[in-house]
């Protein structure tokens, strides 16, 4: 990976939103492409790239839905450019035709996803965590994708500028998924240096005739080229051979394929990341992203006051669900709780990684948060029970 | 080869390795492609300068011929990828190529758009008044009373006129020519190419297979010599007018103006908002 040094002076702490925080996180990933679609919880940080991108080299382009923004988004880093599109879920429903394009024709790219509550139109200035699923799983086909799921303003930040360093390492589109409320809090956030320095695509080199789009070395990762560098190759959605070109031949097509999958598998140091809180000697796990996690986080705390053994596990990136991980966390917890803004997407896969035995969830779809007192109840009966 | 063409080798701008091509006996797609391969030569216009962008369906497929920088999108969406390329990227020479359902059923909300933003694109709407590539479905543009798989008792849904939606919507520039007019139509996707701003080129063509052969109109020659005939545009001619059509199909420049390019605005608007002016 090449990588650019773009040390700057260090800005002191400001209040910020998580959707301000990730505004700031973009340009300081980067970033000089937004296309965008309005949309409520979202739409603060397409209002801050409108005029933050025009100052800092880049473009900003309201385009005329939620498609058309994806699209836009895609040509822009097709065209060798570091581009961002930030939406909710019915905006989220929307882009999955394209965020399929990007996965299969392995179009760097980043996707926020400020969830609210759905279905359909749904609660637009209300919490939810119901897109898990559908950020995995909501285009059409066989595609793997990451996922990071944010729990702070700082987070967002952070996570905002490594989604752009994993989608130009991995060439894969990459989700931002988290929920209302830290969209829209503000925290006092000390945002650091920006990055000493971030990572570039692979760029094609060498001959043209030897060249070939979707030929990989060890990585799996192909070389991209850029219009203009005279390589004049052909991107398409259609399954493609080495060369780039549609084919149906069935052993290309499924070294193509599978390659999405393993390209990602070879990059799980990278990609993986998580936190955990107390875990090493906990009767009691609590597995929780976003302001579930937050919650838990309280909850941990309450239970440990009482002298029970609780725990957290917190998946910062959702997917590739970093199964290792919680398998490591889970080690001596007989009791394992999922609470989710959501009928159980996130408990669906932990249940699928540890069994369903021991794994129950708390889960609320009106709207509101879960809170800590909640959570640190049926965990301190969960321990008691353990 | 051509004889008004001498200097124009159409194999130095297709991919040879992707020959033979797909499209049928018959289809007028191959005049069209010739005549905007004829108008990039002329123009000199540096193949590795140059992006097309295509949608899906039989146009749709016509990037992967063209030996540049080409990208087959999604269904409907090829203005959309194109904008973002041609903002991040002003200095590639960015051509579209759709069909008529990819362009104005699927994909109308951004053509309309392409046309009131204005960013320099130039856009070719390939209209053979199908869906081909399924089959032969009826599309947007298809004739009154035509018969299509869906339309098994005749079209009864009135149909589009492109240029007249193209130029309602705002594009700085609109023409409209027919396959069998290959100078002509090079012609025009010169003029289109050579627009400052988008540039929409609507290029009536042949559907031998399931359009021509469903509703009795002939071999390809047959059909050909239809559009020299007008029998196309008396089609439209005998059709009821409606706001968003024509009673007739002219062809040529429809429209040119000399509406602000969108790209260079917002360029401008960055450059005073760099220097602090706002």
């Amino acid at each position: 990976m090449n990588v650019v040094d773009t040390r700057r002076a260090k800005p002191a702490a400001k209040l910020l939103s998580g959707n301000a925080a990730c505004a700031a996180g973009a340009i300081a990933a980067g970033c000089k492409f937004f296309a965008g679609y309005p949309i409520t919880p979202s739409s603060e940080i397409a209002e801050r790239l409108a005029t933050l991108l025009p100052r800092n080299n880049g473009v900003f382009v309201q385009m005329e839905d939620e498609i058309a923004a994806m699209a836009a988004v895609i040509g822009a880093s097709m065209g060798g450019v570091k581009a961002l599109t930030a939406t909710s879920g019915p905006g989220f429903s929307l882009k999955q035709e394209n965020i399929g394009y990007a996965a299969g024709a392995e179009i760097p790219c980043v996707i926020v996803n400020v969830m609210r509550g759905g279905p359909s139109t749904g609660m637009p200035t209300r919490p939810s965590q119901a897109d898990i699923m559908q950020s995995r799983y909501g285009s059409h086909g066989d595609y793997p994708i990451i996922v990071l799921a944010p729990a702070s303003a700082r987070e967002i930040y952070d996570e905002t500028i490594r989604a752009f360093d994993l989608a130009e390492i991995c060439r894969s589109p990459v989700v931002l998924l988290y929920d209302q409320v830290i969209a829209q809090s503000s925290e006092t956030v000390a945002l650091g240096a920006a990055p000493a320095a971030h990572a570039e695509r692979k760029r094609a080199s060498g001959p043209r005739e030897t060249y070939k789009p979707f030929a990989v070395g060890a990585d799996g990762i192909p070389a991209m080229a850029r219009p203009g560098d005279g390589y004049r190759t052909h991107t398409t959605g259609l399954t493609h051979g080495e060369d780039g070109f549609p084919t149906q031949n069935p052993e290309a097509v499924d070294r193509n394929l599978s390659r999405l999958f393993t390209k990602l598998d070879h990059h799980r140091e990278l990609i993986d990341s998580w936190e955990t809180v107390r875990c090493d000697d906990a009767d009691v796990v609590i597995v929780a992203i976003g302001i579930s996690a937050r919650a838990a986080k309280r909850a941990v705390e309450l239970c440990r006051a009482e002298g029970k053994r609780v725990g957290l596990f917190r998946p910062i990136t959702l997917w590739p669900f970093p199964e290792a991980a919680l398998r490591e966390a889970v080690k001596t917890a007989r009791a394992v709780l999922v609470p989710e803004l959501n009928l159980g997407q996130l408990r669906h896969e932990v249940e699928r990684l540890l069994g369903r035995d021991r794994v129950e969830g708390i889960n609320l779809i009106n709207g509101e948060p879960i809170g800590p007192a909640q959570i640190a109840a049926r965990a301190s009966q969960l321990a008691s029970e353990a | 080869m051509f004889t008004d063409a001498p200097n124009f080798d159409i194999r130095n701008y297709l991919r040879m390795e992707m020959m033979p091509h797909f499209l049928c006996p018959g289809c007028g797609h191959g005049m069209a492609l010739r005549a905007l391969l004829w108008a990039l030569h002329e123009l000199d216009i540096d193949k590795d300068k140059l992006a097309v962008v295509s949608g899906i369906g039989c146009a749709g497929r016509l990037s992967a011929y063209i030996d540049a920088n080409t990208f087959h999108t999604t269904h409907g969406r090829p203005l959309a990828y194109a904008t973002g390329l041609a903002l991040a990227r002003p200095d590639l020479h960015v051509v579209v190529i759709s069909g008529d359902g990819d362009c104005l059923a699927i994909g109308g909300n951004h053509l309309i758009h392409a046309c009131r933003r204005n960013l320099k694109l130039t856009c070719l709407m390939l209209n053979n008044e199908i869906y081909g590539m399924t089959g032969g479905q009826v599309s947007p543009t298809t004739s009154e009373t035509r018969l299509t798989t869906t339309t098994p008792l005749g079209n009864t849904e009135p149909n589009f006129d492109a240029c007249a939606l193209a130029t309602a919507a705002g594009a700085g520039f609109v023409g409209r020519e027919v396959t069998r007019h290959v100078p002509k139509l090079k012609e025009l996707i010169k003029a289109g190419l050579q627009h400052p701003g988008f540039a929409f080129v609507e290029v009536l063509s042949d559907c031998t297979e399931v359009y021509g052969r469903k509703n009795d109109m002939g071999s390809s020659a047959e059909m050909v010599m239809r559009q020299k005939s007008e029998m196309r545009p008396s089609v439209y001619r005998d059709s009821v007018d409606t706001p968003f059509r024509s009673t007739d199909l002219p062809t040529g420049i429809l429209t040119r103006n000399d509406r602000p390019e969108y790209g260079a605005s917002l360029r401008r608007a960055a450059a005073l908002a760099s220097k602090g002016a706002h």
